[in-house]
């Protein structure tokens, strides 16, 4: 009952916020009708064929006619044709949206069992050598811009080792070795954020009160890690983990772009580069839906790692 | 006031991290007296670091396809960076100040309303914001300092809030509420001055990501127009040839990432010094 509340008010607050995105991608993208024209025809086009073309295409009818169109359009699917691929938008999507989710899935799986793992060892003895090492690794990677890693990375192992192909365009099918450099530069910085707020989280958590009588019980610090510690220190670090999908996103732009990979995130940049504003619109659409949909996944992960805040209470809005 | 720096003075890494970034400070603002050449002008293409300019003196970092000196542009560029970060962080902060105190006083329709735009914003991937906006908008310095005003103003809008929520409650700005003093004059001077400690560590570190995003957009080709002596472009047109030529992306990359990590380490510094003088008082 209460997962139910809760999900159809996260719902209308995801849908809410959708339709506020979409009003302004629409007014920021297709407000100026001239624009439009030049961007669809190209800056060589003639004024009288921008005019026939607006008119065959609606752009003389109101603005609020135009923007329902336009937004009854995309809920059914419908969106519109790429003028740089020359293609149906809602046809190239999916498959470049997987092809980042891979990069993405990859960077997971080593975000997680990194980012936790370091974190909960740095945690559980603050200022020990180890606990410093991993301080340090975590300012470095948290410093680096995305496409600075992937400089360095590539001047280690493509340039100089030689080990690994410096681009990932899979032009002879999906190749492991082609990935492991873009997941890597796209793990780098979440895995040492990660890393630091799991090590806050797990200091805070052992000097509870709880924590010390478990001690003074005379508990093994294995039992009192694993059966005590654990699952309240990992509250706020799922809650990371979960949010740092509109983080993977953005940088998903730049690895692909560095590494010439056929993902959501080179569709971005070629339909910038390009005045490709239907794709461009399209694009901002999903990566928002991508972004509102991680934020619900993420409530419900926190309110069923910590029980004291109850579903009907943050459906409310009290939690 | 001695006595308020000199915690700050005695932790290691407030010290490295203030001088990492008050070191590029220094070399964008001695730019003209710091760089051995012209960094616009083409000499020699290419060259390697280290490379001796047959007209006297060596090319310390080498020279870029344009027969650049890649020395003197990275040192200009600290200048692009500082200048340009600061502008659009400091805008930032007007609007995310202003707003926050105005929602976190004031609450009711106008918090709601200004909320639920800062999460909308909030609900975009940076980049894919940033990317829409130069699409609309085009590229040139001042939308850029735009964009990036528009996309942290959300978070700093939030943070203030927060903070002015809580302050507002307290019995020294009921008093002033008493004393009948102007509500601008309680924000300004009651509540504020309360939030220092957590934006200071904020600013640092957003000054950080906005200098991050100025060169991730010159990376992908959207940021400052050529020929502007910038990072993230350097990187961009060195891209090409890195396989022959590392030395024309591994310099502007090693600046940034120093820059960040300077502000980094200065605001973690700042973080332990202020949690520490709390756990004090």
């Amino acid at each position: 009952m209460a997962v139910t509340l809760f999900i159809i008010r996260k719902l209308g607050g995801a849908i809410a916020t959708m339709l506020t995105v979409s009003l302004l991608v629409f007014l920021a993208l297709e407000v100026n009708v001239a624009d439009v024209a030049v961007k669809v025809l190209g800056q060589f086009s003639t004024d009288a064929q921008r005019a026939t073309w607006l008119a065959a295409n609606g752009y003389n009818d109101p603005v609020v006619l135009r923007y329902l169109r336009w937004l009854g359009a995309f809920v059914t699917g419908d969106w519109g044709t790429s003028t740089y691929y020359r293609t149906e938008i809602a046809s190239l999507i999916p498959g470049r949206l997987a092809a980042s989710g891979i990069l993405a899935g990859g960077a997971l799986l080593v975000i997680i069992p990194v980012g936790l793992i370091a974190g909960v060892l740095a945690g559980m003895r603050p200022g020990s050598l180890l606990d410093r090492l991993v301080s340090l690794v975590s300012v470095l990677t948290t410093s680096i811009p995305d496409f600075a890693s992937a400089v360095f990375l590539s001047a280690v192992f493509v340039f100089w080792l030689k080990w690994l192909p410096g681009a990932s365009t899979m032009l002879s099918g999906f190749s492991i070795s082609e990935i492991v450099l873009p997941v890597l530069v796209l793990a780098l910085y979440s895995t040492g954020y990660l890393a630091r707020v799991t090590r806050a989280s797990m200091i805070d958590v052992m000097g509870t009160h709880y924590v010390r009588t478990a001690r003074l019980k005379g508990a093994s610090p294995t039992r009192i890690v694993l059966r005590h510690a654990l699952r309240n220190a990992l509250i706020t670090p799922v809650t990371v983990i979960m949010l740092q999908f509109p983080w993977l996103l953005s940088g998903v732009i730049v690895v692909e772009v560095f590494y010439a990979y056929k993902g959501f995130g080179t569709l971005l940049y070629d339909a910038a580069l390009n005045s490709d504003i239907y794709l461009v619109e399209a694009c901002a659409m999903v990566s928002v839906l991508v972004v509102v949909a991680t934020q619900i996944l993420s409530d419900l992960a926190y309110s069923w790692l910590n029980p004291r805040v109850s579903l009907a209470d943050a459906a409310m809005g009290r939690g | 006031m001695r006595k308020a720096i000199l915690p700050y003075l005695a932790n290691p890494v407030v010290v490295v991290g203030a001088l990492l970034s008050f070191g590029w400070l220094f070399v964008a603002a001695l730019a003209p007296w710091l760089a051995p050449y012209d960094p616009i002008k083409t000499i020699l293409p290419l060259m390697q670091p280290g490379a001796a300019n047959p007209a006297g003196g060596i090319f310390l970092l080498g020279t870029d396809m344009l027969g650049r000196d890649i020395l003197s542009r990275l040192i200009y560029g600290a200048r692009t960076v500082v200048v340009f970060a600061t502008l659009a962080t400091v805008t930032a902060y007007l609007v995310g100040v202003t707003l926050g105190l105005i929602a976190g006083y004031w609450r009711g329709r106008v918090d709601a309303v200004l909320s639920y735009l800062a999460n909308v914003v909030l609900s975009f991937p940076v980049l894919v914001l940033y990317i829409v906006i130069i699409v609309v908008i085009g590229s040139s310095p001042f939308n850029i300092v735009l964009a990036v005003t528009f996309g942290s103003a959300p978070a700093i809008f939030r943070i203030v809030r927060g903070i002015t929520m809580d302050v507002a409650s307290r019995d020294y700005v009921a008093a002033a509420v008493t004393q009948g003093e102007r509500a601008w004059r309680i924000m300004v001077f009651d509540v504020l001055p309360n939030a220092t400690g957590p934006l200071a560590v904020d600013f640092c570190l957003r000054l950080g990501y906005t200098a991050i995003t100025i060169g991730t957009l010159g990376f992908l080709g959207l940021g400052l127009p050529p020929p502007t002596p910038d990072w993230g472009t350097m990187v961009n047109e060195g891209r090409g040839m890195a396989i022959a030529f590392p030395h024309l992306v591994i310099f502007p990359c090693l600046a940034i990432s120093s820059l960040m990590l300077g502000l980094s380490l200065l605001a973690d510094g700042l973080r332990e010094v202020s949690d520490a003088q709390g756990r004090r008082t």
